[in-house]
């Protein structure tokens, strides 16, 4: 397997995993929302979902198995997107280590630029919302109910900083997806003149979808549509 | 018309380098850029100071001698053009104008706007070539080519060797560079036997010097010939199906 | 001296074959005991260092500018010429070399010329195989435009980059035997001496650009493909930094310098617009093929082209040449435009200047097929005038362009200097008097790929074992030349820029020693020439040192040996009492104002030998024998 390695080394393969890995995290982001969009249709739905996810896969795996193989799966993509992602970083600093005084942005979008730091704050996001929402530590003043994701969710989003974080993660990710899942067609060298143009609508379908429906939830709560 | 420069002088390779201010006086429109800097020059030579240093030799667009960032954009703000090209016309009487050498780790600077980009060369010579000793060539009718083939091979041929896009590039890349290489020769019949062998050992070289990509596609946008970056997406596609194929 | 031009026996179209089987080889694993150096890295200088490396010799090859590919062979735009007849007109190898040697107006030698003609069809061959992208039929085969002196279409082009093209073909090859360790590249070095030794040139000394050091480098033959001298005019098509000082210092130390008058000044330049201005560029001739040459018929006939009427434009090329039209032979249509605006029928602001005019050709091909063909050239223009040549008619003007004069070479291409050879612009060998469109570049790849690595091994089978250090007398006293004339250079410490010379210099030569020259005033221009040339080791200025990047050094050296080569052009121009091709002597034309040519005295190359500092050079003469062709007027009625 040492070939892994080799093909590894280079920015060309890095920037490959990072393809495949946000790909993948793109695929379980859009599962995320769909299944959370659930939250609409009254408590049980939700809930029943929440259980499902623990169930799913039985009986012919044990209890939460599918889960958990999921969890890991999405464990393994961010770490390896993340690495990647900083030690493409860091190649591309020391590529100038002394900055032009000025150096104008022509074309380069908004988006593309605020890759990284929008990465971290998707990290960051990410950290917060497991002990928000999965371990129910207390970082939302709202009281946590095991098992009781529907209450979770609008109860802490009753919390309008709470919402805000939300929103604000969500709309640095639909920047990210917007960039991301353009580029990760070209670090996979699947550019064809035919399929150009729809690529870039993809790309930007794709981030509005994810952002518009995870923001509508925390703007729901808020408006009071969901309590 | 009158301008005031901003221009990076650096003595040498171990000097810290600084910015000096120049007034340019009385330019025609329908001078190039570097010949705004020659009459600059006949200036500083008059005054007893030593003339800016910078790399030009055609004039014409075509040698990839000349570049400097001006005013933060490498080969200044008319897109498609090299610095010897662009004409004052497309300055405003009264403008302020910085002029910065090209900035990468592998192009330290010479002199002044001088940097050495030798390290291009290095990339060509991993790999960019097609092996074949003079003599053994064949009738060259013998291998017709598709018209379309042979317009973009040359779309990819025309880089001129600048370095505006490792420049410009926020990252420091040299994709485009390489890119616009690999699809030349691995466009053509001629390329096919090395295809994969090139573009492994051309990246890997690449690699070892530049940057990396993020798809700012800043470098299509000040590269004189234009090229397009959908030859770096090329170039990755080859880069891995040859991965696969050699292991 | 007895000049021996080493034509090999037999008829024309055998001589080269007879070459290849006579002369002597040198056995495979020898070839690397042999060093040699290339200075150079054009088409001329980069094919053959990587052919020669392909063969095992050991090359050293050396460039002034930052990488190979630079070389002034880069701006060529038109095209190639080979006689491959793919278009089916009736071309053939003996119709390239009858066009070249009447297009030389009978001034070039009939062995070397046929030889080029024949390896054309190579040559194609060799830059397809490398990946060379020449335009190319629906079809999928190569496309052929016609060029200016020819009636057939044998001209491969690539956009308007043929000598990019070609060159990064070149290069490439050079690249790879530099990674295989075959080829030693030497980036930003320049020759500034050539070192012989009893009698054989056996190195040079070079200063490195960026930290000045002063360098002998030895070897078993030394390769000169350092390209041409039109920048003596100062203002040419020509590359800012192409000089003639290896050549020069070559000359200086014994090679012969043959028909340094014979220049060429190309008919399609955008005119000059102001003195800052640095460089004439130049407009492809291939425009010929569609552009239409016209002036008003009045004079100083201020209206703007579109509002002069048909009948009252003059198409003067078409009206002299009828047969030719358009693509007249580029001396002839210099000369045209020349005098038109001499009448005062010359357009643009300064009037000096013809319309080279496209709504015809547009109107019948439409503006697409147009775009195709000349869509960056017309961008060119467009960028650097401010005028579209979709709607107005371009502004064209002569512009010096080549030389075809350089160091005597005899048919190998190797020097009277045993052991220098002499390849691509910088030798005298195949254009005569007068160069075609589109041959340059098949010259030097001609001398490259497949001349000097076979003729080289002839010569250097007989040095064997005769390999010198580079710690000789002869190269300590080089170095000793380079670095006091350094010296002298930087310790003028004067007032005017080395440009300021250079520009006046040019002026001198445009004025005297241009288009048309006459005794009187080729006297005066010598004069003068010693005159600026005494003023300049007085008093230019160039600050700075001599160890570090100095680029106004760098120009200074140059300068100093265009003022040399500059008086040998004059008197070159001076002695030959008859107007051939490029040099057009106002004293020796028919009534008609057609070139005079003066086969009885004047059938000879003029080799001139460099007699030291202030002695008149000595001049030698090849007679040219013509076997193949008859020396005719040449007419392009
Ligand atoms: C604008 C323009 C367009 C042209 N178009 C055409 C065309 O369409 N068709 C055609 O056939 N011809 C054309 N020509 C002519 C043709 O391009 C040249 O004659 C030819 O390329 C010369 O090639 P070369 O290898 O002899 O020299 P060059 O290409 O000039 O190379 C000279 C080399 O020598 C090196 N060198 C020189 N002096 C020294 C020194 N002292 N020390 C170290 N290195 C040195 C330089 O670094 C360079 O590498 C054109 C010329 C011009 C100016
Ligand atoms: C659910 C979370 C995430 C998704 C869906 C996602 C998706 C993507 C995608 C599709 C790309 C394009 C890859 C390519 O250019 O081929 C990308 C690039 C990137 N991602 Fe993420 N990503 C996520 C999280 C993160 C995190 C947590 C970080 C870092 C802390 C991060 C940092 C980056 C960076 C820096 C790039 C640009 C890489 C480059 O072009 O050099 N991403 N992401
Ligand atoms: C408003 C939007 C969102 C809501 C309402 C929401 C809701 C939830 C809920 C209720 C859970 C707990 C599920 C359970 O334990 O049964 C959860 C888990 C999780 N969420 Fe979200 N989420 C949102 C957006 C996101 C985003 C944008 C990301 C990633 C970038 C994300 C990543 C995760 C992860 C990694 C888990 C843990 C999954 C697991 O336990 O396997 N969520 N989310
Ligand atoms: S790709 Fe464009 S910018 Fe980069 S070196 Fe080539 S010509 Fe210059
Ligand atoms: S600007 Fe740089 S990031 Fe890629 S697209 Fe061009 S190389
Ligand atoms: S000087 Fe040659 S490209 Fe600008």
């Amino acid at each position: 397997m040492s070939w892994i390695a080799s093909f590894y080394r280079t920015a060309l393969g890095k920037k490959a995993v990072m393809a495949v890995t946000g790909a993948f995290l793109a695929g379980w982001v859009l599962a995320h929302m769909a299944g959370n969009l659930k939250i609409f249709m009254g408590p049980e739905h939700l809930n029943e979902y929440a259980k499902w996810l623990r169930t799913m896969g039985a009986p012919a795996m044990p209890h939460s198995a599918l889960l958990w193989i999921v969890r890991i799966l999405m464990v393994v993509a961010v770490w390896l997107h993340i690495q990647a992602a900083t030690q493409l970083t860091l190649q591309s600093r020391e590529a100038r280590p002394l900055a032009y005084t000025r150096r104008d942005n022509v074309v380069a979008s908004y988006a593309s630029r605020t890759m990284r730091w929008g990465g971290v704050i998707i990290l960051l996001f990410i950290l917060y919302h497991l002990l928000h929402l999965t371990f129910g530590v207390h970082v939302a003043p709202a009281q946590f109910v095991e098992n009781d994701p529907y209450h979770n969710v609008v109860a802490g989003f009753q919390v309008w900083w709470v919402a805000a974080v939300y929103i604000i993660a969500n709309l640095a990710l639909g920047l990210h997806l917007w960039h991301g899942l353009r580029a990760l067609f070209d670090s996979l060298g699947l550019n064809h003149p035919n399929f150009n143009v729809a690529r870039r609508w993809f790309a930007v379908a794709f981030a509005l979808v994810i952002t518009i429906g995870n923001i509508s939830m925390p703007v729901a709560v808020l408006l009071g549509i969901l309590r | 018309m009158n301008l005031t420069l901003h221009v990076w002088r650096q003595t040498s390779r171990d000097d810290a380098g600084r910015f000096v201010t120049y007034k340019a006086e009385g330019i025609s429109p329908d001078a190039s850029f570097l010949e705004m800097l020659d009459v600059v020059n006949e200036g500083l030579n008059d005054r007893g100071e030593q003339p800016i240093h910078f790399e030009h030799d055609c004039r014409e667009g075509i040698c990839g001698s000349c570049g400097m960032m001006i005013n933060g954009v490498a080969h200044g703000p008319l897109g498609g053009t090299a610095t010897c090209q662009l004409h004052m016309r497309q300055f405003k009487d009264g403008d302020e104008i910085r002029i910065e050498p090209w900035r990468a780790r592998v192009f330290p600077v010479i002199k002044d706007l001088i940097v050495d980009r030798s390290p291009l060369d290095r990339i060509i010579q991993a790999g960019g070539y097609v092996s074949v000793n003079t003599g053994s060539a064949v009738e060259a009718n013998t291998l017709p080519i598709p018209k379309q083939i042979q317009e973009t091979a040359m779309d990819a041929a025309e880089c001129i060797q600048c370095g505006a896009c490792v420049a410009q590039c926020p990252n420091g890349a040299a994709q485009l560079f390489t890119a616009a290489k690999v699809a030349h020769l691995g466009l053509l019949p001629q390329g096919q036997p090395e295809r994969y062998e090139r573009v492994v050992n051309m990246v890997e070289t690449m690699d070892e010097l530049f940057g990396t990509c993020s798809l700012f596609r800043e470098c299509e946008a000040v590269c004189p010939k234009s090229i397009p970056v959908d030859f770096i997406a090329r170039m990755n596609r080859d880069y891995l199906v040859a991965k696969f194929k050699r292991g | 001296m007895e000049l021996n031009s080493k034509i090999p026996p037999g008829p024309v179209a055998e001589k080269w074959s007879w070459a290849k089987s006579h002369y002597k080889l040198i056995n495979p694993s020898n070839k690397r005991k042999y060093d040699v150096i290339v200075v150079g890295a054009g088409l001329a200088g980069a094919a053959e260092a990587a052919s020669m490396a392909e063969l095992g010799y050991n090359v050293k090859c050396f460039v002034y500018h930052d990488s190979p590919r630079r070389a002034h062979s880069i701006a060529a735009q038109g095209g190639i010429n080979a006689a491959k007849n793919y278009q089916n007109d009736g071309d053939s190898i003996y119709r390239l070399f009858y066009d070249t040697i009447k297009g030389g107006d009978y001034r070039a030698r009939e062995g070397n010329v046929y030889r080029l003609a024949e390896l054309s069809v190579n040559i194609i061959d060799q830059a397809v195989a490398q990946g060379v992208p020449f335009a190319r039929e629906y079809g999928g085969q190569l496309e052929n435009r016609s060029f200016g002196g020819v009636q057939v279409s044998r001209t491969f082009y690539a956009r308007g980059q043929t000598g990019q093209q070609l060159l990064l073909g070149a290069f490439q090859a050079l690249e790879r035997q530099i990674a295989a360790g075959r080829v030693t590249m030497y980036n930003r070095y320049e020759m500034l001496e050539l070192v012989v030794v009893d009698g054989h040139a056996k190195g040079i000394v070079t200063r490195n650009l960026i930290n000045g050091r002063i360098e002998s480098h030895a070897a078993d033959a030394v390769v000169l493909a350092t390209g041409g001298y039109a920048n003596v005019f100062y203002l040419s098509t020509n590359a800012k930094a192409s000089n003639a000082t290896a050549i020069w210092r070559a000359h200086r130390r014994g090679a012969f310098f043959a028909n340094p008058c014979y220049t060429q000044i190309h008919p399609t330049c955008i005119p000059q617009t102001g003195d800052y201005q640095s460089k004439l560029t130049l407009m492809s001739e291939s425009l010929r093929n569609d552009g239409r040459i016209w002036v008003p018929k009045t004079q100083g006939d201020t209206r703007p082209p579109a509002s002069i009427p048909e009948s009252e434009r003059d198409y003067y090329l078409e009206r002299k040449y009828p047969s030719f039209g358009n693509l007249a032979p580029r001396d002839i249509a210099s000369r045209a435009a020349k005098e038109v605006c001499d009448e005062g029928r010359g357009i643009g602001p300064s009037g000096r200047g013809v319309y080279l005019d496209f709504a015809d050709a547009i109107k019948r091909l439409g503006r697409k097929t147009i775009e195709e063909r000349y869509g960056n050239l017309f961008e060119m223009y467009h960028d650097i005038t401010a005028e579209d040549p979709y709607e107005t008619p371009m502004r064209i003007y002569p512009a010096p362009h080549y030389t075809m004069g350089g160091l005597w070479v005899d048919y190998n291409l190797m020097s009277n200097v045993p052991g220098l050879y002499v390849t691509g612009e910088a030798n005298f060998s195949d254009h005569g008097a007068n160069r075609l469109g589109a041959s340059a570049l098949m010259q030097g790849l001609a001398d490259g790929y497949f001349i000097t690595p076979v003729t080289i091994g002839d010569y250097l089978s007989t040095q064997f074992g005769k390999k010198v250090p580079n710690d000789r007398p002869e190269f300590k006293q080089a170095e000793q030349d380079v670095a006091a004339r350094v010296d002298r250079l930087l310790s003028a410490k004067g007032t005017r820029s080395v440009d300021s010379y250079h520009r006046e210099l040019g002026h001198i030569m445009w004025d005297y020693c241009g288009m048309t020259r006459t005794a009187e005033g080729l006297t005066r221009a010598r004069g003068m020439i010693r005159d600026l040339r005494e003023m300049y080791w007085r008093d230019v200025k160039i600050l700075g040192a001599g160890e570090e990047p100095n680029q106004a050094l760098e120009k200074a050296g140059r300068v100093a040996d265009f003022f040399e080569l500059a008086e040998l052009m004059c008197v070159d121009a001076l002695h030959r009492n008859e107007s051939c091709g490029g040099h057009f002597r106002a004293e020796y034309q028919t009534p008609d104002g057609e070139a005079l040519r003066d086969d009885a005295n004047y059938a000879y190359v003029g080799a001139w030998e460099w007699k030291g500092d202030g002695a008149d050079p000595v001049l030698h003469k090849e007679p040219l024998v013509y076997e193949e062709v008859q020396l005719a007027t040449r007419s392009y009625k």
